[in-house]
């Protein structure tokens, strides 16, 4: 997946960016993403059910996925079932 | 990965607050947005192949920048400062543009070359009222160019450093969290709009949606008033600027700018005594020193408040010396010092600064910088202490070979300015028969002061560095030519001194 590319959640109004991507299916809500929105929702699993935040970016363990939320929603990320967690980096003093 | 998705994300998650105050006048982000989409209307009915501003800070270049991104065509702004002759050089070069801002001075120099002018209110105008023709309306997706600007060119024609969408995105997402300022937070800006500096900081303070109080002309009386009455939070400041503040502040002014909770400077060298002194007067402003360049998308390494509190209160003067240090690497940023046949070197030992990341670009118009492992070399001198600071020593091109031997022109001044006589000091190259080069100083006496004679100064630098450093040749000055960035003009110096 090309870094920029848009994705839309299948399943709530989610919508990421990619900043970074390995290989794997990138899911929200328990459905996989995709650049066009399926012209049926897919239903909301309660287990991907926690939510996307606004700017938030979401990494996998290893580091190999990078996603940027630019449209909050009622799902939350994972690729191939794996829970994606927020990138929590220090913040740095305003420098501009 | 388009830097116009920072507008549209502040615009979504907050369309009523309000993004930029311009001449009294206020813009939401949704207004703003608004208008870069009504900007991409123009942009596209041009068919320009750049869209440039010649013109002051103004809510003009948040509109020409984000439009131009969303049209997926370079945002070149131009310093309105050159001569004539070089900016009608640099006006060729980008043809067809579309310009905004002085349109007599443009339309003077460009003649017949299909450029679109626009004075600021005509643009400003007529981005309001241009609404998009389609709702579904498709913008670039960014896998180019976003910014281009021209180096200042000191020694050949000025070169188009271009920043691509990908570079500055890395920069700010890196460097930046997403509406992480209050509703309160207010950036003052008052770098020109040519400055990357006063690029990032548009897209830095819309990404974390702290509103942006603009001051198109600078001056000091003009900036405290704005920063008093606008409650501005945050500022950005080259050394001159912040000189010219603390000494306009009137006896006790300082307390009105206790809403003042962070200042980053950058751009040129600080002074010690004026980077004490602002510290001594504004004891609960945060200082944040930031190194970068235009090739690297602005910032690349950061000292940081609470290193300036330490080290200014520091006696160790290993700590205390921090405070002419420009801190270290951003988290996102890998950085060496090399010798000149790219050879890293070790701790403490001075050399080039290269640096590798995403927000590098590197890249000219006509080549690209890096080397074939990404690494970009700056042309600046520096080394890196025991604790990982970054000490800057002059431009790499600076350096005086004497007999061999480099010397950076930053250990002399150094040593110069702390002298109580002398207020300002550089260090050049001077051609000579015995060496290749030889050492000349350029100096400023301190007001009220004696003059101190060239005797005292060559024994000062004898005493403190080595017989190899002291000057040949002595040069006293009413002052040194600086650029309106506060940069120091030392091709001038050299001039002069060769006189």
């Amino acid at each position: 997946m090309k870094p920029g590319t848009r994705l839309k959640s299948a399943a709530c109004d989610t919508e990421v960016m990619v900043i970074r991507s390995g290989s794997g299916a990138i899911e929200c809500g328990g459905a996989p993403m995709g650049e066009a929105k399926p012209a049926e929702a897919a239903p909301l699993s309660a287990e991907f059910s926690g939510g996307t935040l606004m700017g938030k970016r979401y990494v996998d363990a290893d580091g190999a996925f990078e996603l940027l939320c630019v449209k909050p929603g009622k799902g939350s990320l994972a690729v191939d079932g794996k829970a994606l967690v927020t990138k929590d980096a220090k913040p740095l003093p305003a420098s501009d | 990965m388009n830097i116009a998705l920072l507008l549209e994300m502040a615009a979504e998650a907050a369309p009523d607050r309000i993004g930029l105050v311009c001449d009294g006048k206020r813009w939401t982000y949704a207004d703003l947005l608004a208008a870069a989409r009504g900007a991409f209307e123009l942009i596209e009915e041009s068919g320009c192949s750049h869209v440039a501003l010649l013109d002051e800070s103004s809510e003009a270049a948040v509109i020409a920048l984000f439009g131009a991104a969303l049209a997926g065509v370079p945002y070149c702004p131009l310093n309105y400062r050159l001569p004539d002759q070089d900016l009608r050089a640099l006006l060729g070069r980008i043809a067809p543009a579309l310009i905004v801002g002085d349109e007599e001075r443009i339309s003077r120099l460009s003649g017949d070359t299909g450029h679109a002018i626009f004075s600021r209110e005509e643009f400003t105008q007529k981005v309001q009222e241009t609404a998009p023709a389609a709702s579904d309306r498709e913008y670039d997706p960014g896998e180019g160019i976003a910014v281009q600007l021209f180096t200042s060119g000191t020694t050949a024609a000025p070169k188009a450093a271009i920043l691509r969408h990908s570079n500055l995105m890395s920069y700010i997402l890196g460097a930046v969290e997403f509406a992480s300022a209050e509703e309160t937070d207010a950036a003052l800006v008052s770098v020109p709009p040519y400055h990357i500096a006063g690029i990032s900081a548009l897209m830095s303070s819309i990404y974390a949606q702290r509103r942006i109080v603009m001051l198109p002309n600078f001056a000091p009386k003009a900036w405290v008033k704005l920063a008093v009455s606008e409650k501005v939070t945050n500022a950005f400041v080259v050394p001159t600027m912040l000189s010219r503040i603390v000494e306009s502040l009137a006896p006790g002014e300082h307390t009105e700018l206790s809403s003042l909770r962070a200042v980053a400077y950058g751009g040129g060298k600080m002074p010690l005594e004026l980077i004490r002194k602002a510290l001594d007067l504004m004891p609960h402003t945060g200082f944040t020193n930031a190194y970068g360049l235009t090739e690297t998308s602005s910032t690349v390494a950061l000292l940081g408040p609470d290193d300036h509190r330490e080290a200014h209160a520091a006696d160790d003067p290993k700590v205390s010396a921090r405070l002419t240090s420009v801190g270290k690497p951003l988290p996102t940023i890998e950085l060496e010092i090399r010798d000149e046949e790219g050879r890293v070197l070790p701790t403490g030992q001075p050399g080039e600064i290269y640096v590798r990341g995403d927000q590098v670009s590197g890249e000219y118009k006509e080549r690209s910088a890096l080397d074939a492992q990404g690494w970009f070399p700056t042309r600046d001198a520096g080394y890196l202490d025991e604790e990982g600071y970054l000490f800057l020593s002059g431009r790499a091109d600076d350096v005086i070979v004497r007999g061999g031997e480099n010397i950076s022109p930053g250990e002399i001044e150094d040593v110069l300015l702390t002298y109580p006589a002398v207020a300002d000091a550089c260090a050049v190259a001077v051609p000579s028969a015995e060496w290749g080069e030889g050492i000349g100083i350029a100096v400023v006496v301190r007001e009220g002061h004696p003059a101190p004679g060239e005797d005292d100064l060559k024994k000062l630098i004898r005493s403190r560095l080595r017989s190899s450093r002291v000057p040949d040749k002595v040069l006293f000055l009413k002052e040194l030519p600086y650029n309106e960035m506060g940069k120091l003009l030392r091709r001038e110096v050299k001039t002069l001194l060769a006189g």
